[in-house]
C-alpha cells in the first residue's frame, strides 16, 4: 500500500486543480482574468460556428437545380453565370497578377542589394496597397480603366483592378517563400556553375513553391469575396462574359444585387452558402497546401 | 569556341533582360500606388474646390438634388461606427490573442488558429448579409426602431476586424522575451498575472498598431455596412439612429450619379484616401517603433 503510494509520484512542474483551485482562492484576480480570455475565445469561436451555420442551415435548402440553369431572368434568379464569371474574373486577375507579384518578390529578395532605396519603397508601396479600401479600388478602376481607357463596365477593367489589389498579397507570400529557402541551395547551384538566372527558376522557385501557392489560393479567395471593387469595374450585367470587354457580374456582386432588388430571398440565402462554402474550401485548400508541401 | 561565347554572351543577355523584367516587375507596386493618387485627387480635387473645401467638408446636409454637397455627417458616421467597432471589436479580440498566445492548450490552438483565420477570410457582403438577418432583427427587438444604427454597424464592424486584431496582437505577444514572463513567475505572479501585467504591457505598441490596422479594416468597411447602417445621410443624435458612412455613400449613389455629383463622390472617395494614408502611416510608425523598441 505505501508502496504503492510512493510510486504515485505528481510532477512539480505539473498543477493539481486543487492546487490551481487554492492559488485562485488567494487571488481573485487571477481567476476572472483567466475567465475572460477563456469566455473571450469561446465568444469569438462562437460567432464564426453560428454565423456558418445560420448561411449553411438557411442557404442549403434553398439550393435548387434551377439556380444552376445557364440564364439568368427575373423567374430564376440563376446564379450560375455569375459563378462562371468569378471564374474567368479570377482566371484573368491571376494571369496579370501572379507573375507580376512572383518577379517582383524575386527582385527584392534574390537581386537587389541589402540597403537598397527601392526595396524600401516598394514595401511601403506594397503595404500602402494592401490598406487601401476596396471601394476605392472600385473608384480608382472606374475612374481609370472605365472613364479614361473608355471600356465602360467590363470584366478586364475589373480582374485589372482586382490584379492590383491582390498584387501585395502575392508579393508578400512570395517574399517570405523566397526568404525561407536555405543560402545553401542558392550556393550549391552556384558552386555548380548554374547562373543566376537558371538558380532562381529551377532550384529556388520549385522550392518555394508552396508558399507561393498557398498565396496565391489566398489572392483567389479575395477575389472570389469581393464585391465594392467589382460593382462599379465589372459591372452588374447578369450574363456569362465570354468577351473580357463586355460587362459581367461575379458571384459576390451577384449576391449584392439580389439583396438590394430585394425580390429573391431565397436564391440570396443559396448564394451566400455556394459563396461561403466557396471561400471556407479556398481558406482550407491554402492551410492545406502550406502544411503539406512545406515539411518535405 | 565561338559557339561557347555565343552561347555565352546570348546568356548574359538573358540574365540581363530578366533582371530588367524583375525590376520593372517590382516597380509596378509604386505605379499603381502613384496612379491611384494620381487619378483619384485629378477627378476629386477639382470638384472640392468648386464646392468650396470648407461647404465639403464641414457641410452637414448633402442633397445633391439641390446641390448641396456636405459631406460632414458622413466623416462623423464614419468616425462614429469605427470607434463603436473598436469598442467591441478590441477588448474581445484582444483577450482572444491573449488565450491563443498563452493560454490555449497545443491541441485546442490546430482548431482556433484556423477558425480565427476564416474569420477573416469570409466575404464582406456574407458579413451584411448576416447582419442584415440576425444582427438587425435582434436589434429591432431589443432596442426598438428599425434595427439599422450605428449600434448594428459597431457591432458586426467590431466582429468583422476581430482576425485583424487577433492576428497582430498575438504576433506582438508572441514576440514578448519569455524572461520577461519568467521573471514576474520568479517575483511571485501568478500565471495569469504574469501574462496581463508584464507580457501584454510590453506587446503594447505591437497591439496598438493592430488596433490601427483595424481602425482602417473599419473605415474603409463597404458592403456590409451600407446593408445595416441605415445610410441616413443626416448627423444622428443617437446610437440608435441610422448612419451614412463615407465608403455608404460611394456605393449608394456612384450607380446613376453624373455631373458635380458623381464628382463629389469621388471627391469623397479622395477624403477616404487621405484617412486611409493617415491611418497606414500611423500604423508603419508604430510598427517600427515596436521594431527598434
Amino acid at each position: 500500500m505505501t508502496d504503492m503510494e510512493a510510486l504515485k509520484i505528481t510532477p512539480i512542474n505539473k498543477v493539481t486543480p486543487q492546487q490551481a483551485l487554492r492559488r485562485y482562492r488567494n487571488s481573485p484576480l487571477s481567476l476572472i482574468l483567466r475567465l475572460l480570455v477563456t469566455l473571450s475565445a469561446i465568444l469569438t469561436v462562437a460567432v464564426l460556428l453560428f454565423l456558418i451555420a445560420y448561411i449553411v442551415v438557411m442557404g442549403v435548402p434553398n439550393l435548387k437545380p434551377s439556380l444552376f440553369s445557364l440564364e439568368y431572368n427575373s423567374e430564376n434568379a440563376s446564379l450560375f453565370p455569375a459563378l462562371i464569371n468569378t471564374v474567368l474574373m479570377t482566371l484573368l486577375s491571376l494571369i496579370v497578377a501572379v507573375p507580376i507579384g512572383i518577379f517582383s518578390a524575386i527582385y527584392l529578395v534574390e537581386y537587389a542589394r541589402r540597403g537598397n532605396r527601392l526595396v524600401k519603397v516598394v514595401r511601403v508601396t506594397a503595404e500602402t496597397l494592401s490598406g487601401i479600401p476596396s471601394i476605392v479600388y472600385g473608384l480608382f478602376g472606374f475612374l481609370f480603366f472605365g472613364v479614361s481607357f473608355g471600356w465602360g463596365y467590363s470584366m478586364l477593367g475589373g480582374a485589372l483592378t482586382m490584379a492590383i489589389m491582390i498584387l501585395p498579397l502575392i508579393m508578400r507570400t512570395t517574399e517570405e517563400a523566397l526568404m525561407s529557402v536555405p543560402d545553401s541551395f542558392r550556393e550549391g547551384s552556384f558552386g555548380l556553375g548554374a547562373g543566376k538566372l537558371r538558380t532562381v527558376f529551377q532550384i529556388i522557385l520549385p522550392s518555394a513553391m508552396p508558399g507561393i501557392l498557398s498565396g496565391v489560393i489566398l489572392g483567389i479567395g479575395r477575389i472570389v469575396g469581393e464585391t465594392a471593387a467589382l460593382m462599379f469595374t465589372s459591372g452588374t450585367v447578369a450574363k456569362v462574359a465570354l468577351n473580357p470587354m463586355s460587362s459581367g457580374r461575379t458571384l459576390a456582386v451577384h449576391m449584392y444585387n439580389l439583396l438590394n432588388e430585394g425580390l429573391a430571398r431565397e436564391a440570396a440565402y443559396a448564394t451566400a452558402v455556394v459563396l461561403l462554402l466557396l471561400v471556407v474550401a479556398i481558406n482550407a485548400l491554402s492551410s492545406f497546401v502550406a502544411k503539406k508541401f512545406s515539411k518535405i | 569556341m565561338k559557339t561557347i561565347r555565343a552561347a555565352r554572351t546570348s546568356g548574359h543577355l538573358r540574365e540581363r533582360v530578366m533582371r530588367l523584367v524583375f525590376l520593372i516587375a517590382a516597380c509596378v507596386s509604386i505605379l499603381c500606388v502613384a496612379l491611384i493618387c494620381f487619378y483619384l485627387f485629378l477627378n476629386g480635387i477639382p470638384a472640392i474646390a468648386e464646392i468650396g473645401p470648407f461647404n465639403f467638408l464641414l457641410g452637414t446636409k448633402w442633397a445633391p438634388s439641390n446641390d448641396k454637397f456636405g459631406i460632414f455627417p458622413m466623416i462623423l458616421g464614419s468616425i462614429y461606427v469605427t470607434a463603436g467597432a473598436i469598442l467591441v471589436g478590441v477588448p474581445l479580440g484582444l483577450l482572444t490573442a491573449i488565450f491563443l498566445a498563452r493560454f490555449c492548450p497545443k491541441r485546442l490552438y490546430r482548431f482556433l488558429k484556423p477558425a480565427v483565420d476564416l474569420l477573416a477570410g469570409i466575404p464582406s457582403i456574407v458579413y451584411g448579409f448576416f447582419g442584415l438577418m440576425v444582427v438587425v432583427p435582434v436589434m429591432q427587438t431589443l432596442c426598438g426602431g428599425s434595427g439599422k444604427s450605428i449600434l448594428t454597424a459597431s457591432v458586426l464592424l467590431g466582429l468583422m476586424i476581430l482576425p485583424t486584431i487577433i492576428g497582430v496582437s498575438e504576433t506582438a505577444i508572441r514576440a514578448v522575451p519569455d524572461s520577461y514572463y519568467e521573471g514576474a513567475l520568479a517575483l511571485g505572479a501568478s500565471h495569469e498575472r504574469s501574462v496581463f501585467f508584464v507580457t501584454v504591457p510590453a506587446a503594447k505598441s505591437g497591439i496598438l498598431a493592430g488596433v490601427v490596422l483595424g481602425v482602417g479594416r473599419a473605415i474603409g468597411e463597404t458592403m456590409a455596412v451600407i446593408m445595416i447602417a441605415g445610410n441616413q445621410p443626416r448627423i444622428p443624435s443617437s446610437i440608435l439612429e441610422g448612419v451614412r458612412t463615407l465608403t455608404g455613400n460611394i456605393v449608394m449613389e456612384m450607380g446613376y450619379a453624373t455631373g458635380l455629383h458623381r464628382e463629389a463622390l469621388i471627391a469623397t472617395g479622395v477624403v477616404l484616401f487621405v484617412f486611409i494614408l493617415l491611418i497606414n502611416l500611423l500604423f508603419s510608425i508604430l510598427k517600427r517603433r515596436e521594431n527598434n523598441g
